[in-house]
């Protein structure tokens, strides 16, 4: 078994090592400074912490401000709300001007489990990508997580990086290549590609297993990281390899990751494609794996399709 | 300590403020579209900041000294373009290319098109939380450059405004100053029929902050508010300024309507001539001797 860990784990880790590099980075909480590990970075460099208590417009502005007199923040909060509520601040103050303010969208998904509905995000990765000038990262562990937090740090402009908060299987380490707006191969396939982002990046190692037994499907799994700017060269490539196509996320599928994914593949290579993830619905409280299963965003759905997408296939 | 500067001549800047009011208008004109009443209710704050209180260097924008000044209103551009292009940030033939394809001049401001804009700004509300940026950046790094942010009453029914406002108390940033253009007008009308905001000094004083209260087309008193926010110590100031929405232009004072249109070639003649039979310094000189 591999060792379980929330990727929020990782960013929190990744605000630590950017804090010791770099004296300009700072970070900002709304009230939700340890679910989001930001805590970590506090406890180390209190005098780089402001809380702006529960505001989160407020809060994304102020670090529009910072950014604007040289430093580096980071807004924490959770993904729903960053995403959601501060969404006209990232997108006329951040995004329009191209300021270096580094958003950290935590709780991704429908896997934060009973909270329910209002604090799970399932539309982050639509509402973020289609923001000029904004970089998205959907990393797929604690240990990827943890590079990509480094990474948009190290960058300049406005980026987001999404993480969960159940525990999650580690699947990468610190060999493993991570470079933004690149995609890495997990397994290669000649039949069909599996293309996720975030947690479903496991689950499409554990399709590519169960097609591979039962169905004699050979499947490339492509950790797609980085959903902005997105690698079309792995897309396209993977389209006309293996000519057909699934996009899995824990995300709404309207307009979201595999809606990137397709947006691709439709422009430079069309093959058959589905799309697993969550289907046009709102989340609802249960345990994170029920949940998982219950809206669509187990292995067993990336099988489903995958078996579609073979039928389609010329 | 930060020096104090020299009082610049009162009634020079009052011939100024008349120039750039026709220059608001001509470029408005040029538009035909845009916001005329909170433009000219703006231009004696923004005359007062960058003809006598903000540290700045038209030929050095990014000097990392400099005062910043953020316009939280950002419909009120035109003023800003104006009194920009006269203390030297481009030229005023420029001002005419207001609105138009291609322009540095967009509808409203956006820092990447203009140098020495300090933001992009025109969703209302956002202004203030930035100049909080500013400011505890400011503190953070021991500078002693100053943070202005000037914002629209009908803006203040924001919510973001006050958690900003909060939020800068909750910090000590005497190094921000707010500046609130009251013309006690908005879109749909009379600001208090919209949304009350009285009683408005005291909810700025709630939230921790300095206020003080003056005619926001005197500039004496302007001068005299901007000198005293900067000597308030532990907390930020907010200078609420009474204007008059239209200010200059009889038939555009005190209406709403002129909220977000530009004068027609027939109105803008009307206009530049009212504005033309105001005595100048040199008329009201004459007239003393």
């Amino acid at each position: 078994m591999p060792e379980m860990k929330p990727s929020r784990d990782g960013y929190g880790l990744g605000l630590v090592d950017l804090g010791e590099k770099d004296e300009r980075v700072v970070v900002l909480g709304a009230d939700l400074t340890s679910s989001t590990r930001a805590n970590w970075f506090k406890d180390k460099f209190p005098d780089r912490f402001f809380s702006t208590g529960i505001a989160e417009a407020n809060m994304t502005n102020i670090a529009a401000g910072l950014s604007l007199v040289g430093r580096i923040p980071f807004v924490c909060t959770y993904g729903v709300f960053v995403a959601g509520r501060a969404w006209d601040q990232v997108r006329t103050t951040v995004c329009y001007a191209n300021l270096n303010v580094k958003l950290g969208g935590a709780h991704g998904g429908i896997s934060v489990g009973p909270d329910g509905a209002t604090h799970q995000a399932l539309e982050d990765i639509a509402l973020m990508r289609c923001l000029p000038n904004m970089t998205v990262v959907v990393a797929c562990d604690a240990v990827e997580t943890r590079k990509a937090t480094v990474a948009i740090g190290e960058m300049h402009g406005p980026a987001y990086v999404r993480f969960g908060r159940e525990p999650i299987p580690v699947i990468t380490d610190d060999a493993t290549p991570f470079t933004l707006g690149k995609a890495e191969t997990f397994r290669d396939g000649s039949d069909l590609s599996i293309i996720a982002c975030g947690y479903m990046v496991g689950e499409a190692l554990t399709a590519a297993e169960t097609l591979d037994k039962e169905d004699k499907v050979s499947a490339r799994v492509i950790n797609l990281h980085t959903v902005k700017p997105i690698d079309r060269e792995a897309i396209a490539k993977a389209a006309s390899e293996t000519g057909a196509i699934v996009a899995a996320e824990e995300h709404q599928v309207m307009g979201g990751f595999g809606s990137a994914v397709a947006e691709v593949v439709t422009a430079e290579s069309p093959v058959p494609m589905r799309f697993v993830g969550i289907q046009y619905r709102f989340g609802e409280s249960g345990e994170p794996e029920e949940l998982l299963d219950e809206c669509g965003c187990t292995a067993r759905f990336i099988v489903d399709a995958a078996r579609e997408a073979l039928k389609q296939k010329k | 300590m930060r020096k104090a500067k020299q009082k610049p001549d009162v009634a020079e800047l009052n011939d100024l403020c008349r120039t750039i009011r026709k220059d608001i208008l001509i470029s408005l004109n040029a538009a035909k579209s845009g916001h005329s009443g909170g433009s000219l209710s703006s231009v004696e704050v923004m005359v007062a900041l960058y003809f006598y209180k903000l540290r700045h260097d038209p030929q050095n924008h990014q000097w990392e000294g400099r005062d910043r000044f953020v316009l939280s209103k950002g419909h009120v551009c035109p003023a800003l373009y104006t009194v920009m292009a006269h203390a030297g940030y481009l030229p005023t033939d420029e001002l005419t290319s207001l609105r138009k394809l291609g322009s540095r001049l967009q509808g409203h401001p956006h820092m990447l098109k203009l140098p020495g804009l300090e933001t992009s700004s025109g969703s209302l509300g956002q202004g203030l939380s930035i100049a909080v940026g500013m400011a505890l950046g400011a503190k953070m790094d021991n500078k002693d450059f100053r943070v202005y942010c000037f914002m629209g009453d009908g803006e203040t029914d924001e919510g973001q405004i006050w958690e900003a406002a909060m939020s800068a108390a909750h910090y000590d940033l005497d190094n921000l100053c707010g500046i609130v253009d009251r013309n006690r007008l908005q879109i749909d009308g009379d600001t208090e029929k919209v949304m009350r905001l009285e009683p408005y000094c005291e909810k700025w004083a709630s939230f921790g902050w300095n206020v003080i209260e003056c005619d926001g087309h005197n500039l004496e008193e302007l001068m005299a508010a901007l000198d005293q926010a900067e000597c308030n110590c532990g907390a930020p100031t907010a200078i609420i300024a009474h204007t008059v929405k239209g200010k200059g232009i009889s038939f555009m004072e005190n209406q709403a309507e002129w909220h977000g249109i530009p004068p027609d070639d027939e109105q803008l003649a009307l206009a530049l001539k009212e504005l033309d039979t105001k005595p100048t310094k040199e008329q009201l000189e004459r007239a003393d001797g």
